[in-house]
């Protein structure tokens, strides 16, 4: 697999989160992800933007473009210095927010794309990557 | 921009959201609304966001407030113009938006909106009837 092309932004306040969906809307439509792979790689980079905004304290995004073969795709890794996630599983789970949200965060983004990974260290931070490819 | 603007039509609200609002934007609306059907005594608020490619959890979250916060002050409201492709990520997400009334486009919003202000003064008019007060 090959990263075509590849580009990192910051995530730190509200208006990084509107750039996010800005910034993955345009690649999504480069790399020719049809209107609802679009929309839901969007969505979800809006859902994991907003949570390194709020529980991450700020953090980056690096968006890559994906060549595997013949498939196309784009990749998004999120990335914070914050507090990171104790219980996982728990914050996977629908219905589950430490804050005032509904909780579908995390696992509303699991089902949107096609690879979701997640990794958090107590003290350390929280890496989520969240990939969609191109059907064809 | 710092706010959406909402129109007033005779009894009804009406707010076109043209821009990706950023999250403090969409409180601001929230606010506003609540505001507006107050101060005009609104019994409606249609909410058309056929220009929005993405409604996430947060936006959705703020148009099921407005319905709530719409319903306590006595209003209904209607959301026009989801894209579908919008409304299929919202069920895979997991929103289900309850109690959010919506119709296709704005002609149709307005139709329902009518129909639930006249029903509504209808129960009234009964209700003052039975009371002998009419
Ligand atoms: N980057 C992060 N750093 C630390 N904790 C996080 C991070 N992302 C998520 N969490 C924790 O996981 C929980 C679940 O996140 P999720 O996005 O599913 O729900 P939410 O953000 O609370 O609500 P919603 O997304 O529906 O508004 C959060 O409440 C928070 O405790
Ligand atoms: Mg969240």
């Amino acid at each position: 697999m090959l990263t075509a092309r590849t580009e990192q932004i910051a995530v730190r306040e509200q208006h990084d989160i509107v750039s996010v969906r800005q910034m993955v809307r345009s690649w999504s439509l480069a790399v020719g992800l049809g209107l609802v792979d679009l929309t839901k790689l969007v969505t979800a980079a809006s859902e994991i933007a907003r949570n390194t905004v709020v529980y991450g304290g700020g953090g980056t995004l690096q968006i890559e473009e994906l060549r595997d073969g013949l498939r196309l795709g784009v990749r998004l890794v999120f990335e914070d210095q914050g507090p990171g996630i104790v219980d996982i599983d728990r914050a996977m789970t629908d219905g589950y927010s430490s804050g005032s949200g509904m909780g579908l965060g995390l696992g509303g983004t699991k089902r949107l794309v096609d690879e979701f990974d997640i990794a958090s260290t107590p003290g350390v931070g929280t890496r989520v990557t969240i990939t969609k490819w191109r059907s064809r | 921009m710092d706010s959406i603007p909402i129109l007033r039509m005779g009894p009804v609200l009406l707010v076109s959201i043209q821009v990706d609002m950023h999250d403090r934007l969409a409180l601001t609306l929230q606010e506003d609304l609540s505001d507006a059907i107050t101060a005009n005594g609104s019994k409606g608020v249609l909410i058309d966001i056929s220009a929005l490619g993405v409604v996430d959890s947060f936006m959705g979250r703020m148009l099921a407030n407005i319905a709530g916060i719409a319903r306590v002050l006595d209003a209904a409201t209607v959301v026009v113009g989801m894209q579908p492709a919008v409304a299929i990520t919202l069920v895979e997400l997991g929103l289900s938006l309850e109690g959010v009334r919506t119709a296709l486009n704005i002609e149709k919003g307005m139709a329902l909106l009518q129909a639930a202000v006249a029903e509504r003064d209808a129960v009234l008019h009964v209700m003052d009837d039975a009371d002998g007060t009419d």
